[in-house]
């Protein structure tokens, strides 16, 4: 039973990764209706950010967790006014093509470069060590991931559902040219938050190169696992992507627990299983 | 009459023609076939293409009137897509020889294309002692290590060191089934307890969960039967959960030098681990690795597959060249480099037994203390040495069909 709850506990924190990740992904996809498949690029350029800053400039973990999103957020803007921007209107696949391409090569640069096998990353002395729980040992900086990445969540949902910037926002992605008749720059918004959710992505990879290596193939290893996230939780919806991100952690943690040769697979078995049920995922609504 | 007489002396004709063309075929295609994007790609990738382009160099043959062509492939680390890629130079790029052919369940795929179609295979990447066991070839030779020398290495030291109860963290393929196996077979045999084990999916990100098992099983050795990417997380995260502090001594039983690097020492540091290659052993590594590494696109060291890249292919010329020409036959090749001694820079002295498995020392590493490295890439002490009559399966225990018993 002991086992059990460190299972359990153990889920939620790579839940959490899942739900950073596919929170920016629902973003993304809600607002411009684009499948990014570079997320996992953007992810891994996170942590190597973090790893640049530390290594190149001297600068720690804390300012990191800020300044890396913003430099990846500003490439992510790039990206969006350069390419992406291009095809508004166009079909799904071709956003989803492009973005592919952008993470093979994003990948293929810094694989080049830093070799498959990555590079270590300390984890700030502050979060070092761990808290026996009576039925595991939990390290610090687990548990910190945990409740930092909820608290982004949480203030991701209330920004995009609850101030009138996220009303703008929702409504610009409904009608642009009625959202500009009022005066609104449409275009600029979504320049925005398409870097919105680059820099959810980008902080997910900063607080993952303590855990993980930084290595250039560390999100296209998980990118495929978040699509299923996104999927299962609803295209689009944001707190949809946050509560499944957290469940399928857990899930995938009780897997790796009473069947682990299953672990990989288990997220997918689920997505299928919700497909045929809900085609619209667990909390999408019908198109 | 006339005619049929008239046919035979233009058959002979032809096929004394045919001989001497053959004799003098100085043509050689090399396959670098290996995991160019992957986890594993460090470990051979882009330097076992490297190391082939320096054995070609370093030769001589060319001077000889020989023409050899290296040509790379990614395999992805999946037995399908290399088996497809292999088929494809054997049959139409008419591919000699395969190198590195790293990752165990790939390996035991293309064995069996090299064996039907007659070519050779030096793997110096793959782990699996069945390679030259039970799935042995005449066309195969297993040049760098293999499951049974690092079981027996590290195991047989950990087990001596007072480890004697074990729980295995073992990636879900043929690899490491195998070093498993082995490893178990040692521990047991040497007056150990096996607890447990937990098969996690190759390519994991994530470990704690099967960490927190092995915790769990207080068992005094956690046994990492997986390879690159997944070691090194598994070793950092074990770090994280305490696994060391708690009293559980982790055995790394597959170890590379760029997995030590990529660590970085403050976490490495006091692993033991088994290899036969090193560059700093002695005069002859430290020249070829310095070379090596200064033509890497990261400056690497070379890693042991790398070398074992180099090494076999130092060895196959050799014997081309012996044998004055090539005779696109892999059995006759391979038959031939067992009957010549080994001798290169890199592995020193050494045999080819006759289940193709080659002979050298094996190499028990420990990794130095950050204050202890001198440099970049300093990483290993050496705290002992098996000889290589010892270090590897006798042939007493062999089940491979080509030992005579």
């Amino acid at each position: 039973m002991q086992a059990l709850y460190a299972q359990l506990l153990v889920g939620l924190i790579n839940g959490s990764f899942y739900a950073l990740l596919s929170l920016g992904l629902a973003v993304i996809f809600g607002m411009l209706n684009i499948i990014n498949f570079a997320h996992g690029a953007l992810y891994m350029m996170g942590a190597f950010c973090a790893y640049f800053l530390l290594n190149i400039a001297g600068i720690g973990y804390w300012p990191a967790l800020i300044i890396a999103p913003i430099l990846v957020g500003i490439f992510g803007m790039i990206l969006e006014r350069t390419m992406l921007q291009r095809l508004a209107g166009l079909d799904h696949l071709y956003g989803l093509l492009l973005t592919f391409g952008i993470a093979l090569i994003v990948q293929g640069v810094f694989q080049n470069y830093f070799g498959s096998s990555g590079l270590p990353y300390a984890i700030p002395e502050e979060l070092r060590g761990g808290i026996n729980l009576g039925f595991m040992f939990l390290p610090i900086y687990r548990g910190w991931v945990v409740v930092f990445s909820l608290v982004v969540c949480l203030a991701t949902w209330y920004l995009i559902e609850k101030t009138r910037l996220g009303a703008n926002l929702r409504a610009a992605t409904e009608n642009p040219t009625l959202v500009r008749a009022f005066g609104i720059n449409v275009p600029r918004m979504i320049t925005l938050t398409y870097g919105l959710g680059v820099g959810l992505a980008a902080l997910a990879g900063v607080l993952s190169a303590p855990i993980n290596q930084v290595r250039p193939l560390m999100g296209a290893d998980l990118i495929i696992v978040v699509f299923a996230v996104v999927v299962i939780g609803g295209m689009g919806s944001i707190l949809g992507s946050i509560i499944t991100g957290f469940s399928l952690g857990v899930i995938e943690g009780l897997t790796k627990y009473f069947y682990p040769e299953a672990s990989n697979t288990v997220v997918f078995v689920l997505m299928v299983l919700v497909l045929l049920v809900k085609p619209a995922g667990l909390t999408g609504r019908a198109a | 009459m006339k005619h049929r007489i008239s046919a035979l002396f233009l058959g002979t004709a032809l096929a004394l023609a045919a001989g001497s063309a053959l004799a003098q075929d100085k043509n050689v295609k090399i396959g670098v076939l290996t995991d160019n994007s992957g986890l594993y790609s460090d470990l051979g990738g882009a330097g076992s293409s490297l190391a082939a382009q320096m054995a070609v160099e370093d030769s001589g043959l060319a001077a000889k009137g020989w023409k050899i062509e290296i040509i790379s492939a990614d395999h992805q680390n999946k037995p399908d897509i290399a088996t497809t890629i292999a088929r494809q130079w054997i049959d139409v790029d008419k591919v000699d020889i395969f190198v590195d052919v790293l990752n165990s369940g790939v390996a035991l795929a293309v064995n069996n294309l090299v064996t039907e179609k007659n070519v050779v295979m030096i793997n110096t990447g793959a782990a699996t002692s069945d390679l030259t066991n039970a799935k042995c070839s005449p066309n195969t030779i297993h040049w760098v290590y293999d499951t049974y020398m690092l079981a027996n290495s590290t195991g047989q030291a950990l087990v001596k060191a007072g480890g004697d109860s074990w729980y295995f963290l073992t990636a879900d393929y043929a690899f490491g089934h195998a070093l498993e196996r082995d490893t178990a077979a040692v521990v047991t045999k040497s007056g150990g307890k096996v607890l447990g084990t937990v098969r996690h999916p190759l390519n994991s990100s994530d470990f704690s969960s099967f960490l927190l098992q092995a915790q769990a099983s207080k068992a005094k050795i956690v046994g990492m039967a997986n390879a690159g990417g997944d070691t090194t997380n598994t070793i950092k995260q074990a770090s994280e959960f305490g696994i060391v502090a708690g009293g559980q001594k982790l055995a790394g039983l597959l170890l590379f030098i760029n997995d030590v690097h990529s660590l970085g020492l403050k976490v490495a540091q006091g692993l033991s681990f088994t290899e036969t290659f090193y560059w700093d052993l002695n005069d002859g590594t430290r020249a070829f690795s310095k070379r090596f590494s200064e033509r890497m696109k990261n400056k690497a060291m070379p890693s042991m597959v790398q070398a074992g890249v180099y090494s076999g292919l130092v060895h196959y010329f050799k014997t081309i060249d012996a044998m004055g020409g090539n005779p696109r036959d892999g059995v006759k090749v391979v038959a031939k480099m067992k009957e010549m001694p080994t001798d290169d820079p890199l592995f020193g002295k050494g045999t080819i037994r006759v289940d193709g498995r080659k002979l050298h020392p094996a190499y028990l590493f420990e990794v130095k203390k950050p204050a202890e490295s001198k440099g970049p890439w300093d990483y290993y002490k050496l705290i002992g040495t098996t000889p290589a009559d010892q270090a590897f399966r006798p042939l007493s225990e062999s089940v491979c069909p080509l030992v005579k018993k």
